[in-house]
């Protein structure tokens, strides 16, 4: 009985010890590149992209073969194309981007349920139950992710009108 | 002692546009018609815009507040004269982008009565520095050279840096306009007593005159003054006729002429004991202190081949650059292009319609053997544009960078130092618009880093929505342990109830 024990004992220990040893010698460290690509991703999760947050999409491109790198939305060109340099290969065409554009509420429609203000990731959503709601449109990351849960379908995405503020100078045409 | 050099530098490159200045000189100025309606935008000067405190409806004194300044840097505007608040709604302004801004509609009541609280002080020089600053402040005074800077922030130096000179830029360097050397010949007495004020303000006594050598009128004039108020009293104030180079009224390159010191590339004049105003500034300021009347008109220059009749005018803020072109007796055929401003650094104007506002020098019609507008040809590397940039940057590099939307580029070629004055477009031979390319790549790299700092707060946002949705899960639970542990203890405490009756009775009975 005894050096039953202890020989079952023995081997359990050196077998513990060896699975121990390994994990440490063999350690695998998380794929760098997942976190590069999270760095570059907008990091407010709004799913538009189709992966459940931005670390999902980062994963897919760097692991499992997700070859769209034009998903962002909110990220739009600039990101699409960090991420182009940061993985060596080219651009993709995205949607054509018509211009920034914010979720807008209207109001005499909104019943109050704060559905979209639980599901706006980057808080830009106010109001109370019951009470209308409405978009603080300078937060407003375009990310869509809101009107999915409109029960009554009252949240539009509406273009960001251009002010002597945000307007920037085209770029000189060459006339030949 | 002394900043000022004993000869006067030179500054790299510069350019000789012909100056055109025959056409209005001996205009002298003149005030205008009331014009039927005033726009008058919220935002003239560089910073914040200013807050709306009117409402329609309301009847206002001339100098009364329209909108009071946001914070920092930022300059409060006021009526231009008496009247009616007709609207507050968005005009088009005097902006490259032809849009609009809110403004605010004034009606004149024809009367033009200044508010009769408004009231000045006697004796600037009793006043504590920072009081003469409160004053200047208040009454909106921003830079009238064009750049419309508050001004009392450039008279409010940071407390460990001493001004050593106080330098009025008088130069009017940019052709065609002739308001500052008229307000020279005109005002001599109230330019000096402008200078004494900000002299006080700024604790220093050393203050040069810079003008050209262009406007002899305006020099006699202002050395008399000079002489007449200044000697005897404190401070040493002096005229220095300056040879004619563009872009001499560029505040760098001014300073450098003047002293033979450069402020360095991104920084200020400050920073080289140095405080630069425009010479109608200090007139501005003048007002403000020993009147107490904000800054409600300024002095136009209206020339150009194209105008009818070329006038120096006291124009009320919010006149319509078309009542100004119409008082002149309008445009003649010919004119291809209308500029707010000098023609080197002005804005060619979508539409004539938009308000005459604190920045505007000159409203300039001009012909087509006046205007450039030459197609672009390739940049074959001459090396002109090099020699005339008075920063000493290299201005065919520039442009190539933001032609080719390398804006990253852009910084590395220090972009920000430029200052806009078109010397490198003007001697271009391939008539490159480099200055357009500058603009765009300025804009763009501003406009990106105001997305990066938006992406920067979304992701703070989003964060601290983790750490609060984490928080609240958190607080449910305990809310959750706290509740089953107060049933267990109701369930448990059913025994012990009447244990806890019995030793209350107890104190009472012992008491």
């Amino acid at each position: 009985m005894i050096e039953a024990v202890l020989s079952m004992g023995g081997l359990a220990l050196a077998a513990g010890l060896g699975l121990g040893f390994a994990a440490k010698k063999f350690h695998v460290e998380g794929n760098p590149q997942v976190d590069n690509l999270t760095a570059l991703l907008p990091a407010t999760n709004c799913g538009n992209c189709g992966y459940p947050g931005c670390r999902p999409y980062a994963e897919a491109i760097a692991e499992q073969g997700e070859t769209n790198i034009g998903l962002c939305a909110p990220g739009g060109v600039e990101v699409m194309e960090k991420i182009a340099s940061l993985l060596g290969v080219e651009p993709v065409e995205m949607e054509v981007d018509p211009g920034p554009k914010v979720a807008f509420i209207r109001e005499e429609e909104c019943i109050g349920c704060t559905a979209c203000i639980k599901a706006c990731p980057v808080d830009a959503i106010i109001g109370a139950n019951k009470q209308s709601h409405t978009v603080v449109a300078d937060m407003c990351t375009s990310c869509k992710a809101c009107i999915e849960p409109c029960p009554v379908d009252c949240i539009v995405m509406v273009a960001v009108p251009t002010t002597v503020y945000s307007w920037v100078w085209n770029k000189p045409e060459v006339l030949h | 002692m002394g900043i000022v050099a004993s000869v006067l530098k030179k500054f790299h490159g510069g350019v000789h546009p012909p100056g055109r200045k025959e056409l209005s000189e001996q205009c002298a100025i003149e005030s205008m018609p009331m014009p039927k309606r005033l726009v008058v935008p919220f935002h003239q000067h560089l910073g914040a815009p200013s807050e709306p405190v009117v409402n329609v409806g309301d009847t206002l004194f001339k100098g009364d507040l329209l909108g009071s300044a946001g914070d920092g840097i930022s300059a409060p505007v006021h009526a231009p004269t008496s009247g009616t608040i007709v609207a507050i709604e968005e005009h088009v302004v005097g902006h490259p982008s032809g849009l609009t801004m809110l403004c605010a509609i004034l009606e004149p009541d024809g009367k033009d009565q200044w508010n009769p609280q408004l009231q000045g002080v006697d004796d600037p020089f009793s006043l504590e520095p920072a009081a003469v600053r409160d004053l200047v402040k208040s009454a909106g005074v921003v830079g009238l050279g064009g750049a419309t800077f508050p001004s009392f922030v450039k008279l409010s130096p940071p407390r460990d840096k001493v001004v050593d000179l106080l330098l009025i830029n008088a130069v009017e360097c940019e052709p065609y306009l002739t308001c500052d050397a008229r307000l020279m010949e005109e005002r001599p007495l109230d330019v000096v007593e402008g200078i004494r004020i900000m002299l006080h303000a700024l604790q220093t006594k050393e203050c040069v005159i810079g003008i050209e050598n262009n406007k002899p009128k305006a020099i006699a004039a202002m050395q008399n003054a000079v002489a007449r108020e200044a000697s005897g009293k404190d401070g040493n104030i002096r005229v220095v006729v300056l040879p004619v180079m563009y872009p001499q009224g560029s505040e760098k390159q001014l300073i450098e002429v003047v002293t033979g010191r450069q402020v360095p590339s991104k920084g200020l004049p400050i920073h080289i004991g140095v405080v630069v105003h425009n010479v109608a500034t200090a007139v501005a300021v003048r007002d403000a202190v020993r009147f107490g009347r904000p800054l409600v008109s300024r002095i136009v220059t209206v020339t150009g081949q194209g105008i009818t009749r070329p006038a120096n005018i006291e124009v009320l803020i919010g006149t319509l650059a078309d009542d100004v072109i119409a008082h002149c007796g309008g445009l003649k055929p010919g004119t291809c292009k209308v500029v707010m401003g000098g023609p080197m650094m002005g804005l060619a104007l979508h539409q004539t319609n938009i308000p005459i506002v604190k920045g505007s020098s000159g409203i300039l019609a001009l012909t087509q053997d006046e205007s450039s507008g030459k197609p672009e040809h390739s940049c074959i590397r001459c090396g002109s544009c090099v020699s005339a940039c008075p920063i000493q940057l290299v201005p065919c590099t520039m442009a190539w960078f933001a032609k080719t939307e390398q804006f990253d580029q852009l910084i590395n070629v220090d972009l920000f130092d430029c200052v806009e004055c078109g010397s490198c477009a003007y001697v271009c031979p391939s008539n490159v618009p480099l200055v357009h390319y500058f603009r765009y790549g300025k804009l763009a790299l501003q406009s990106k880093a105001r997305e990066e700092k938006k992406r920067e707060l979304n992701k703070q946002r989003t964060k601290l929505r983790d750490e609060r949705l984490a928080r609240e899960k958190e607080e449910k639970e305990r809310k959750k342990e706290e509740m089953k542990a107060k049933m267990a203890a109701k369930k448990k405490g059913k025994g012990t109830e009447t244990h806890g009756s019995e030793a209350v009775s107890g104190e009472e009975s012992r008491s």
